[in-house]
């Protein structure tokens, strides 16, 4: 079963030239963890936006379970899905604790008062994400990682089946960055639907179960990260010069495709031999 | 201690403000004589002076403190930005165009109410203009095009004043002035049922939505995404935290200082929950003001010092030394 689908959903943002998206279609599947991979500037975080509404395309459809994006409130949206968006700035302080409780709202609305199953779900947000020590900390106090762990603690708290990210592990060192992908991992196992959008190529290829590439707007391939990250569709779309070797392991995704870019004097040798600008 | 506890101590702080307030003046009064005062008991000329002067004035002064302080909170909420306050988006100035011209045409002599009109209309007329402006630009209301409006706007404004003062008469120029700086001198229980007739439903309005206006400071994308209708509670806020803040003006003139610390004030000792953010804040506004206007009939008496005056001399060591004890 689908979770999104997308028919021709084309989005150009006012003033550009080109296309952000453009006339994309595909389907993500419920149940499972997709990963949204491009260039810079290649549309995945305009993609995530069309896919939760806060967009509306120009043309085509995007449909969330059967029902467009503008039929949906935005409640009853935030009762389904999850979001953890790019890094926001807090003005005013507030308590990790306050900031998970945010993640209720869509089922208190603003006037209802919190009751134990809200209070419940903070706690168990908190603790899943391993923030429940840090509760009454000041959210400016916190480090890249606990405050991008407390973020995601209040999409879970949201209690929604699907969860999105627009690159959560963006500025995050190597073992806060495991953290995060082994977090989502976690919830995929117990049926989450999991849509992130990530630079981090190796990673996806590990943890998620299918790959979107997208490429000036359009999608370049989509699959499984063995179908995806061959080396003829990473040098394509990103225009430089890459080995695909399998992930050495040990683990469960020992044999991943992984990426490794290569040096420079290799970009040169592959511009002339193709003869075009990468 | 719970927050309806503290909320409760707050108020019970408005009720000893105003008291002090109703005692201190010209002539000092005890609070046995206030009592009978207010229940229209005993000597004749002090009835007057409780009844007709320091009561209402004190009234006025809470009113006005509360209004200006729970509409500063939602201005920095909406606007995410420690410096913003009610008179932000242009309100202030649109109020003293409106209030400025109608004294050079001579409307001082018909009553305070004929001013305070004016003054709500150039209010109303000023923040209409900064919101369609805003509006005009892109899809969606954006925050930082508002504020820029308000400035441009508030700018416009104030060299209109300048320009009708240029062609007042002495008189008038001393009174425009006079109405510019701010005071409850003209308090009258008329003027307090127009105010509170359109401070109560607002600060009611402003409190309902306090739970999304949480979400909404810390980012419009994280709001909806977790079920704000964005749009919506961004264009009811600033109506309303607008309107408040006119008719704020149009009852007392430009007050400063109070709608910008208050709210931070309270967030410093006690978090930033709007829920208990506004209330608090229309509390803490109202005991301030006050005190304030007090302070400002007593301090040099017989010449009463304007009121913006002792707000900024009281408020500013207070908020330094608050900003000290908390580093960070």
């Amino acid at each position: 079963m689908s979770e999104w689908r997308c028919d021709g959903l084309t989005f150009r943002y006012p003033g550009a030239t080109v296309d952000a998206v453009d006339g994309l279609t595909l389907e993500i599947p419920s149940g499972a963890c997709t990963a949204i991979l491009g260039p810079n500037g290649s549309g995945k975080s305009t993609l995530l936006r069309l896919l939760l509404g806060t967009l509306r395309p120009a043309s085509g459809r995007a449909e969330l379970r059967g029902r467009a994006l503008g039929d949906w409130t935005r409640e009853a949206l935030a009762r389904e899905v999850g979001v953890v968006p790019q890094a926001e700035e807090a003005v005013f302080p507030m308590t990790v604790r306050e900031l998970v409780a945010m993640g209720r709202y869509p089922h208190l609305g603003p006037w209802r008062r919190e009751r134990d199953t809200d209070r419940r779900a903070v706690d168990q947000a908190l603790r899943r994400c391993d923030v429940h020590a840090l509760a009454a900390r000041p959210v400016s106090t916190l480090s890249g990682g606990e405050r991008q762990r407390a973020r995601v603690a209040r999409a879970l708290a949201q209690e929604a089946g699907t969860l999105a990210l627009d690159e959560p592990t963006a500025a995050l060192d190597v073992s806060h960055e495991m953290a995060i992908f082994e977090l989502l991992r976690g919830l995929g196992q117990a049926g989450k639907t999991v849509l992130l959008v990530t630079h981090n190529l190796n990673l996806a290829a590990r943890y998620a179960d299918r790959l979107l590439l997208l490429d000036r707007g359009r999608l370049a391939a989509e699959g499984t990260p063995a179908q995806v990250l061959t080396r003829d569709t990473v040098q394509g779309v990103y225009g430089w010069p890459v080995e695909i070797v399998p992930h050495p392991g040990p683990g469960h995704d020992t044999g991943a495709p992984q990426v490794v870019p290569l040096a420079g004097h290799e970009h040169f040798r592959m511009r002339q031999e193709h003869g075009h600008a990468a | 201690m719970r927050p309806a506890l503290r909320l409760l101590l707050l108020a019970l702080l408005v009720v000893g403000a105003v008291l002090v307030g109703i005692r201190l003046g010209a002539v000092p009064l005890g609070v046995r004589e206030i009592i009978d005062a207010v229940r229209g008991d005993g000597d004749p000329t002090t009835v007057a002076i409780v009844q007709q002067l320091r009561f209402p004035r004190a009234v006025l002064a809470a009113l006005v403190g509360g209004s200006l302080a729970a509409s500063g909170a939602t201005f920095q909420a909406l606007l995410r930005n420690p410096l913003a306050e009610p008179y932000v988006l242009g309100v202030s100035g649109g109020a003293a165009v409106g209030a400025v011209t109608a004294v050079v045409l001579g409307a001082a002599a018909a009553g305070g109410m004929a001013v305070s009109a004016a003054a709500f209309g150039g209010a109303v007329l000023a923040m209409v203009l900064v919101l369609r402006i805003a509006a005009s630009v892109g899809r969606t209301l954006d925050t930082r095009i508002l504020l820029l409006a308000g400035v441009v706007v508030g700018a416009f404004f104030n060299a209109c004043i300048l320009l009708a003062l240029t062609f007042a008469d002495t008189e008038s120029f001393r009174s425009a002035i006079f109405w510019m700086m701010g005071s409850f001198s003209g308090a009258s229980w008329r003027e307090i049922g127009a105010l509170a007739a359109a401070a109560v439903p607002a600060l009611i309005v402003l409190i309902a939505l306090a739970r999304p206006l949480n979400l909404l400071s810390v980012g419009e994308e994280t709001a909806a995404y977790l079920g704000v209708r964005t749009e919506r509670v961004k264009l009811i806020a600033y109506g309303t935290a607008s309107l408040l803040t006119a008719a704020s003006v149009a009852a007392s003139g430009v007050i400063g200082f109070v709608g910008l610390v208050i709210p931070h004030v309270v967030r410093m000792l006690w978090g930033g929950d709007h829920r208990f953010l506004i209330p608090a804040s229309v509390l803490l506004g109202a005991t301030f003001l006050v005190l304030a206007d007090a302070l400002a009939r007593v301090a040099a008496a017989p010449t009463e010092l304007p009121i913006g005056v002792v707000t900024a001399f009281v408020g500013v060591p207070f908020f330094v030394w608050l900003l000290r004890r908390r580093p960070a």
